[in-house]
This record gives C-alpha cells, sequence and structure tokens, in this order.
C-alpha cells in the first residue's frame, strides 16, 4: 500500500487527528477520546500516519505522545502549485492566441 | 503575456476528482473553436519547453485524438482518448491516458463545459475523474512532463559547465 502525504491526508478521520494533535501532542487514548470511531481503528489510522512521516512518537515519562511532524505537508502545496504553473503557462498562452482571433472576428 | 483571469485548480484531498476553472476575455465561439481546432491547439497545450505533434485528433462525438510531447532531447511523452462527445459551443467529453504510467489502462474523463459570460466573455470548466485517488495524485506527479524536462536541463547545463 502506497505510504506517503496524500495516502495520509486521504481520509477524513486521519485530516482529523493531525489538526487535533497539530498544536498539542496528545497520547492515544486522548486523541480516541475526541472520536465516535473505535479506539483500535484510531490506532490503525495512527499507524497509516506514522508510517506516512507525518506523526512521530515521543515518550515522555510512561506516557506516548503523538505529535505532528508538518514538513511532509509541504508536498502537498508543491503538488499543486506546480499543475497550476503548468495551465497557467497554457491559458496565458490561449490567451494571445484568443486575442488575435477577437480582433479578427471583430474586423470580418 | 500574463492576464488578470486567474486559473484556479481545485482538487480536495481524498477525492478521484479535480477541477480547472479559467476565464478569458473572448466569445464563447472563439474559445471553443481554440479549444477543438487542431491548428490551435498545438500553439498552446504543450508545455513551453516542449515540442507537440497531433497524431490524430477528431473531435466528434465518437472521435478520437492522440499527440505527444517531444523533449530537446527527443523523448516524446503520448497521450490519447476517445471522444464522447461534443456539443458545439457548450460541452467536450473525452477519456484521457498519459502513456508514459508503468502500467497502462490509468484512464480519466475529462468533461469541459464553457460558459457564456457578461461581456463578451467566457469560463471554462476542466473536471477530471479519475480511476482512485492514487491515480488522480499519481497523474499530477508523474504525468508532469515540465519536471522530467527542467531536470534534464538542468543536467545539461551542468555538463556545459564541466561539472
Amino acid at each position: 500500500m502506497r505510504r506517503d502525504v496524500f495516502q495520509a491526508i486521504a481520509d477524513p478521520t486521519r485530516r482529523d487527528i493531525i489538526n487535533l494533535i497539530a498544536v498539542n501532542p496528545l497520547n492515544l487514548n486522548a486523541i480516541a477520546d475526541n472520536f465516535d470511531v473505535s479506539r483500535p481503528a484510531i490506532s490503525q489510522h495512527i499507524k497509516i500516519l506514522i508510517e506516512c512521516g507525518l506523526i512521530n512518537i515521543k515518550k515522555k515519562g510512561r506516557e506516548r505522545y503523538c505529535e505532528v511532524q508538518a514538513e511532509p505537508l509541504n508536498q502537498v502545496s508543491d503538488w499543486i502549485a506546480q499543475f497550476h504553473k503548468l495551465w497557467s503557462e497554457r491559458f496565458d498562452r490561449l490567451d494571445d492566441i484568443l486575442k488575435k482571433m477577437e480582433s479578427n472576428t471583430n474586423k470580418s | 503575456m500574463a492576464s488578470n483571469n486567474q486559473t484556479t485548480i481545485t482538487a480536495e484531498p481524498g477525492k478521484q476528482e479535480l477541477f480547472i476553472t479559467r476565464e478569458f476575455d473572448a466569445s464563447r465561439e472563439n474559445v471553443f473553436k481554440a479549444f477543438t481546432t487542431p491548428e490551435i491547439i498545438v500553439q498552446w497545450l504543450g508545455p513551453r519547453e516542449l515540442k507537440m505533434r497531433i497524431d490524430k485528433f477528431d473531435p466528434k462525438s465518437g472521435g478520437g485524438y492522440r499527440y505527444v510531447h517531444i523533449d530537446p532531447a527527443g523523448n516524446e511523452y503520448g497521450f490519447h482518448g476517445v471522444i464522447h462527445e461534443v456539443l458545439p459551443l457548450q460541452r467536450v467529453i473525452q477519456t484521457f491516458e498519459f502513456e508514459g504510467l508503468p502500467e497502462a489502462g490509468h484512464v480519466a474523463m475529462e468533461t469541459a463545459r464553457f460558459e457564456e459570460l457578461p461581456g463578451n466573455r467566457t469560463r471554462v470548466t476542466i473536471q477530471s475523474v479519475f480511476q482512485s485517488v492514487a491515480d488522480r495524485d499519481g497523474m499530477v506527479q508523474s504525468g508532469m512532463e515540465r519536471g522530467v524536462v527542467d531536470s534534464h536541463q538542468r543536467l545539461d547545463e551542468l555538463f556545459e559547465k564541466g561539472i
């Protein structure tokens, strides 16, 4: 199965988990308390988020806290930015062509 | 020339579709013509660094198309599909497949809609629906001919500098 940032954010529960712990790292039980789904299901989502590189486990005494690693999320905006640039350039060229077509239309 | 008309890409996380939206300062007749006439398409659709060659383009319901982008090293990146419907001035529905993927059969369905706006303006909305979320994300990443070419060019520059 894919293990990258796109897989990580493909699921709404995983997006909610990231939002929840973005500011305050929480342990698994505290995260699960915020959701209606079962604890094993949350555990599975966190496992995927760890494998995708979006969550780190930090040990504090006997507790294990999940904290967000935000850097991989930059890949998402880079991905859109590149695609956006490609289409913007295409359409800018098309603008020039349409301008000529419009002036020809007006003449005839 | 850059225009004031902004290109909008909408690709929500976890969805199998994406939208490309753009307005043009031109009549719908001319915009539709620019999207469905091979001699015009070849002037704008290819990424800047690449040459574009259209092998086949039959813009009618039941028609089809194939075109290639060619990089400076001569590598060809092929794309093809069948045209499901051409509804003059309003809508074009077609399939789209990038031939450079490791596995064939990853096809998207594209619908281009052309809307008349006041003041002789036209809005184009292209909706691409993929077979899976992974296909959508993968297409945008791996289908980026630009990235491939840019890296080739950077390598060429390095070689020229004798590094």
